[in-house]
């Protein structure tokens, strides 16, 4: 079966600074797939690399057996791949609901029209409606997206980044900067947004990582150390000497 | 009738009054563009409508880029003066050659003259936004400007190209010489202009050139090229741009390159940003508000454009909503119904407001027409430029006029920070 994601040997530098070595990395479809790692060991760096918000120096990165290294964001994310940011990444001045209903727009095969009004676009409206629902924001439909308190935000975040219907859900950080309670509430949400989708997370929550992930990857510099279940994360002596520490025991 | 956020949840409830408000307001329009000259019919409110009402397509095109898409253009005129100068080229060929068109398909011609040159342009020009889209129009704008002094044929150089307007084929025995019958085109157009660039807002693409505007990055990862998405709406403001060129090669049956030139561009800049941007019918009452300053100032001072100058820097510092940003600022006031808690305190701001802006009047004209020695007319009160009497009475109403005014403004402030605050209180947000 091919896989969702398959990073061969991508390599990013920044003039002379090496980002990114040697990675490889390998994402079951279905599969929950946590990245881990230290601050700047490049998590989001390779999500920008898959997500094709920035090129690879060499390599080769495989979207569901298509090569997409080299392609556009909105090309990526057409062929099945949506991403959320860490930090809050909406359309401010425009409505909760305008805000999803962008997101929808695509998807449904309204493209750039200009002959059809908007508001009667049955499948959108229900889609939309739909979303926002889902992430607990119908009731602040009119609201426009920069009023909304951080933990609303970070739900539209995620709203938008699975409105399209894209089988492969990448999601950084989704929880920083939440209370405990928020996070729960959050992880629970992701769970059942993607459930029977592909979904890679960037999180630094060790709770939130060991309790969604079903492989996990550890990035130190800019190199996958080791891959696996969260049981042979745990027990990897690398893992713990690298990154981990005491904190997994 | 806003392109903006309708930021209150009362707002949703009413949704089927909305739609009947929708259809009602364009009709309205529709009724007032048909009785304004019955009313006021004299030549000179007649020449003022038709320059008005182009001037407001003109302003709502501009806003296609800059309100809803994001896109500053310093060179607007461009693609205005083009539609001019195609929709004059073909009315004398079609005067030459008795081709079967009538006048009042003449200012699609001037929109098709627009979006062909946005056509061949702005692929290069929409790449980036910001400031380099906005150095590029200007560079554009420059280039075309002048280029028209130079390529004579096309341009005619610097008497322009000159038309008639009444050798086209006349349709339903109108001949289009009355200026009667040119307002009666220019309505039509703008009725139809405002109601297709509304629609515009209303589609799929509308939504996302307001996506673009808001966060180009994002688009880019919700499936949307956002350099297609600016093509698309450069190419319409250039067809709506062209419409209103075209129109006013009717009007003064001549384009010449001032149509094309910086001060065009900056004109509508003004009338739009003045107006407010941020929701449709803002350009709308820019149009209308700078083109009367335009016809009104030019005819009692010659130093017209200062003027322009000091409101556009008062509106960009203390209103940089426009006006509809200080009207649509009253909604929830008026939802909640605590607008009559503020009014007294305007009322009262009123007096030393214009006391201040006097001064500054009286000052202006003062340095204008110093070395003339000239009388100045203010309130039927003659002032003598040279006297220092007069110099006496701008400071204090300057002066004096700014301290107590801005006492009132205080008060203003509070005033409506509570009359906000309870609107919020009740459900109806800021």
């Amino acid at each position: 079966m091919t896989a969702a994601i398959q990073v061969n040997a991508v390599e990013k530098s920044f003039g002379n600074v090496q980002i990114i070595r040697d990675l490889n990395l390998s994402v079951a479809k279905g599969e929950r797939h946590a990245i881990i790692g230290p601050n700047g060991a490049g998590k989001s760096t390779t999500f920008n690399l898959i997500s094709g918000h920035i090129k690879p120096t060499s390599g080769e990165i495989r979207l569901n057996g298509e090569v997409t290294s080299g392609l556009r964001p909105f090309e990526i994310n057409r062929r099945g791949l949506s991403r959320s940011f860490q930090v809050t990444n909406v359309f401010a001045r425009m409505t909760v609901w305008e805000n999803v209903r962008c997101a929808v727009l695509w998807a449904t095969g309204h493209r750039y029209a200009f002959w059809k009004n908007v508001d009667s676009l049955p499948e959108v409206k229900q889609r939309t409606a739909q979303i926002l629902d889902d992430i607990h924001l119908s009731h602040r439909r009119d609201v426009p997206a920069g009023l909304l308190t951080y933990a609303e935000q970070r739900e539209l975040e995620i709203g938008i980044t699975i409105a399209g219907g894209a089988s492969v859900i990448m999601l950084d950080e989704p929880t920083a900067g939440m209370s405990h309670a928020e996070t729960e509430r959050a992880v629970a949400l992701i769970r059942r947004l993607t459930e029977g989708r592909t979904l890679v997370i960037v999180e630094h929550d060790m709770s939130v990582v060991f309790g969604l992930a079903d492989r996990i990857s550890v990035l130190v510099y800019g190199h996958i150390i080791a891959s696996g279940t969260p049981e042979e994360i745990r027990g990897n002596p690398k893992v713990k000497e690298a990154y981990l520490g005491e904190e997994v025991d | 009738m806003t392109d903006a956020p309708t930021p209150s949840l009362a707002a949703a409830k009413q949704e089927p009054g909305g739609v009947l408000g929708f259809y009602g307001v364009w009709l309205l329009a529709a009724i007032a563009l048909v009785v304004l000259p019955l009313i006021f019919s004299s030549g000179g409110s007649l020449t003022s409508f038709c320059l008005i009402g182009i001037a407001i397509i003109f302003a709502l095109s501009y806003n296609i880029l800059l309100g809803q898409t994001g896109l500053l253009s310093f060179g607007h005129a461009v693609q205005y003066g083009l539609g001019g100068f195609l929709a004059v080229h073909v009315m004398n060929a079609g005067a030459n050659h008795n081709w079967p068109i009538p006048l009042p398909v003449i200012p699609l011609v001037g929109g098709i003259g627009g979006m062909a040159f946005a056509l061949l342009v702005g692929w290069v020009m929409t790449k980036r936004a910001g400031t380099v889209f906005a150095m590029i129009s200007l560079g554009i704008g420059e280039l075309v400007a002048s280029s028209s002094l130079i390529l004579r044929s096309v341009f005619g150089g610097e008497s322009g190209i000159t038309t008639d307007r009444t050798s086209l084929m006349p349709m339903f025995g109108w001949t289009f010489g009355p200026q009667i019958q040119v307002y009666y085109l220019i309505a039509f157009w703008v009725l139809v202009s405002a109601i297709a660039m509304y629609a515009l807002t209303r589609t799929p693409l509308g939504r996302i050139c307001n996506a673009v505007r808001d966060n180009p990055e994002r688009v880019e990862f919700i499936g949307y090229d956002p350099h297609v998405v600016r093509y698309l709406a450069y190419m319409f403001a250039g067809f709506f741009a062209g419409i209103a060129g075209g129109l006013t090669a009717i009007n003064f049956e001549i384009a010449n390159s001032a149509y094309l030139g910086a001060t065009q561009s900056g004109l509508v800049l003004f009338s739009a940003f003045i107006g407010g941007t941020a929701y449709f019918f803002g350009p709308i009452l820019g149009a209308i508000l700078v083109t009367y300053l335009q016809l009104g100032l030019t005819s009692v001072t010659s130093v017209w454009q200062l003027y322009f100058g000091v409101i556009f820097i008062g509106i960009v510092m203390f209103a940089p909503g426009g006006i509809a940003g200080i009207l649509m600022k009253h909604r929830p006031l008026i939802r909640a119904g605590t607008l009559g808690t503020v009014i007294p305190s305007y009322l009262v701001a009123v007096i030393p407001t214009l006391a201040f802006a006097l001064g500054i009047i009286l000052t202006i004209e003062t340095v204008a027409r110093f070395s003339g020695g000239d009388v100045i007319n203010l309130l039927g009160i003659p002032f003598v430029a040279t006297a220092p009497t007069t110099w006496a009475a701008a400071a204090v109403l300057v002066v004096g006029g700014f301290l107590v005014a801005r006492i009132t403004w205080r008060r203003v402030a509070e005033a409506w920070d509570r009359a906000a605050t309870v609107a919020r209180d009740r459900g109806y947000l800021a």
